[in-house]
């Protein structure tokens, strides 16, 4: 596969809620596993800044959000499904 | 959750909807502070209620809104609540607010989720405007992307240790599949049945072609409720649920006046007319003037200054106006000075239960003490008989509760046999007074009858009368019996007429015997006159002998004295008449 654009993750969790924790930690291994181009995360706790939340209209936690490359993506959930996010992310053919 | 329930607590324990009908079977309204859950098929309504709730929170209660949408946007819903006149636009700017919350169509998901990160915005919002109700629209829709029925659970269970950790008056709405309503249970959420503490079953069904729409508390823990399904319909103004007798309403007051039925001797065979606040049925079959005595009802009132309303189903008003114009009951003028209300209940399409809402809230309108529904068993035709019927009762309860005097006409069926038959609404039972027309077929001619089957509280005349229509206005005439069948039509005129001869003839004798006597009694003053001069004659005659009878004794005794001293006898007589001259 060519050289790819560089990621840009905005993650958002609810505190320490299991679902959380474990959307960031299979955040990290899908982007060491399959980014080697470079990643950004920034990590939003909705608990922490709930009037991000609501300005973005995250409703559903973890709600990952692709921020580059455009167009701007969400992927909701613990992120437990690799095929998914990697189809989302455009990184496999549809057809797979 | 305690303090809410503490009879210290100075909070009510109900919010109310300002629902007409759902707050009086709730008693006062949803739980405070606790969660209710609106269950019903598509098109039930669940939108409409939940709104209705948060609107009269915001505008009323001093109690500032959430609603979140999960299904339609909220500039949808905004935009189909505009036809209520709720005024949404200015409520959203400080007291209502609308989050939409709909999942994206392309939504990608992987793994599982919860919703904290709605709790989470709302918090803020709820802090924002200083929220006491919530309404979480179409929850379905979000609980049906979660992975596993464990998750749906766990969710539905956070949502709800959310509300009550915040003292949220909250409305939790749910499809349900179909019209079933008890298939709910059987649903993965069916749970949040036992788990809420108030429960609400919308439904929506179609008997007999026509839209029927009920609803029904299943549950409200701590309070007592109306358990029953009651219909209810969405109208200009939002949701109307039509209530039977509340506790309060059962003991209507009475009223002992009495109000003309618009035809002089009805009133005297009623003992003086219909009772104020009575309700009054008259059946017949088709032709036998019941729209006719119900107009002259309907002329009596307005001719009182009473504020009428007349409800036409069979005729368009105008159309009644000028037929009632025919046998001099003029209504025209009443409607022009805005006396007398005329509904054409032809354009009010849909259930009975449509029709008693809308006649009641017209009549409130209106401010009506006299309400004519002709006739009332055009209802039978909408829906089915079990409602239809309901709907009678509840009309009845609502005449007495509001002391409307009421006069519905009832259509009997032809096929129904000749006899008087109750109404098929069965109001019969009901109603106070029971005015039944008919039709005597008697030597070649068709005649109104009218008699009063029965009249609560009133000594009434149990005798069958005929109604007479004429341009001169409506009467009745009193029938003649003969050999045991009632004289009407040309019988009766002929009856009269011989009557009538009779009393002549005996009159024409009287007459002329007193003329007699006059003259008898005349020629016997004369007489009497007569003799009285013949008298005073006699009487004269005799005063004269008396006279004359003296003086000659005098003259007698006068001269044997004048002889006597001629002859010189002794004087011994002293008695000298030295008076004489």
């Amino acid at each position: 596969m060519s050289r790819r654009a560089k990621f840009k993750f905005r993650l958002y969790v609810a505190g320490d809620a299991p679902n959380s924790a474990q959307a960031i930690a299979n955040l990290a291994a899908f982007c060491r596993a399959h980014l080697p181009g470079g990643y950004e995360i920034e990590v939003v706790d909705v608990f922490r800044a709930p009037k991000r939340a609501l300005a973005e209209g995250i409703f559903m936690t973890p709600t990952l959000v692709v921020l580059t490359p455009p167009p701007v993506r969400r992927i909701v959930g613990a992120l437990s499904h690799t095929q998914t996010v990697l189809l989302a992310l455009g990184l496999v053919p549809s057809a797979v | 959750m305690q303090s809410v329930r503490s009879p210290l607590s100075k909070t009510p324990t109900k919010a109310p909807t300002g629902i007409s009908g759902f707050d009086e079977i709730t008693g006062g309204g949803l739980p405070r502070g606790r969660t209710t859950l609106l269950v019903g098929g598509p098109g039930s309504g669940k939108t409409v209620l939940a709104l209705q709730f948060l609107v009269y929170g915001a505008r009323d209660c001093k109690e500032p809104g959430i609603f979140v949408a999960f299904e339609e946007t909220s500039t949808r819903i905004v935009a189909n609540a505009e036809s209520f006149g709720w005024k949404l636009a200015e409520l959203r700017r400080k007291k209502l607010f609308f989050l939409d919350a709909q999942p994206v169509p392309d939504l990608v998901q992987s793994g599982d989720f919860d919703l904290s990160g709605m709790l989470a915005a709302l918090e803020v919002k709820i802090r924002e405007i200083g929220a006491r109700r919530i309404v979480f629209d179409a929850l379905d829709v979000i609980l049906a992307l979660l992975p596993d029925l464990a998750a749906e659970r766990r969710e539905i269970y956070r949502l709800h240790a959310w509300l009550l950790a915040r003292k949220l008056t909250g409305i939790i709405t749910l499809k349900s599949g179909g019209d079933e309503t008890n298939s709910i249970s059987q649903q993965p959420f069916g749970f949040m049945q036992f788990m809420v503490d108030c429960a609400v079953i919308l439904n929506h069904s179609v008997v007999l072609g026509v839209s029927q729409r009920s609803l029904r508390v299943q549950k409200y823990r701590g309070s007592s409720f109306d358990e029953n399904e009651s219909a209810f319909l969405i109208g200009a103004g939002g949701f109307e649920v039509a209530v039977a007798h509340t506790l309060s309403r059962v003991d209507a007051t009475v009223s002992n006046e009495r109000v003309s039925s618009g035809i002089a001797r009805l009133d005297t065979m009623l003992g003086g007319g219909y009772y104020r606040g009575a309700s009054v049925l008259i059946t017949g079959f088709s032709g036998t003037a019941k729209t006719t005595l119900s107009g002259a009802f309907a002329e009596a009132a307005c001719r009182r200054g009473e504020r009428t309303m007349f409800v036409c189903f069979d005729t368009n008003s105008t159309e009644v106006i000028r037929n009632l114009r025919s046998v001099g009951i003029r209504l025209d003028r009443y409607v022009k000075n805005g006396c007398l209300r005329m509904i054409s209940a032809r354009a009010i399409t849909g259930s009975a239960e449509t029709y008693l809402v809308r006649i009641k809230a017209m009549a409130k309108e209106h401010g009506a003490r006299c309400v004519v529904i002709d006739p009332v068993s055009a209802w039978s035709k909408s829906g089915n008989d079990l409602s239809t019927q309901s709907v009678a009762d509840r009309l009845i309860d609502w005449s007495k509760g509001e002391g409307t005097t009421l006069v519905c006409t009832s259509l009997l069926d032809e096929m129904s046999g000749q006899g008087e038959g109750g109404s098929q609404l069965q109001i019969s039972a009901l109603v106070d007074t029971w005015i039944h027309l008919n039709y005597l077929i008697q030597a070649g001619e068709r005649n109104r009858g009218l008699s009063i089957v029965k009249s609560r509280g009133t000594t009434h005349s149990n005798q069958v009368r005929e109604l007479i229509l004429s341009d001169a206005g409506v009467t009745l005439a009193d029938t003649y019996t003969a050999g045991g069948e009632v004289l009407m039509g040309t019988l009766r005129w002929e009856k009269e007429r011989a009557e009538r001869a009779v009393h002549e003839a005996a009159e024409v004798a009287a007459k002329l015997k007193r003329v007699k006597l006059d003259a008898e009694e005349a020629e016997l003053n004369v007489r009497l006159k007569s003799l009285q001069t013949e008298l005073v004659a006699k009487q004269v005659e005799k005063a004269l002998l008396v006279r004359t009878t003296q003086s000659d004794k005098g003259e007698l005794s006068r001269g044997r004295t004048q002889m006597k001293e001629l002859r010189g006898a002794d004087a011994a007589i002293p008695v000298r008449k030295a008076s004489r001259p």
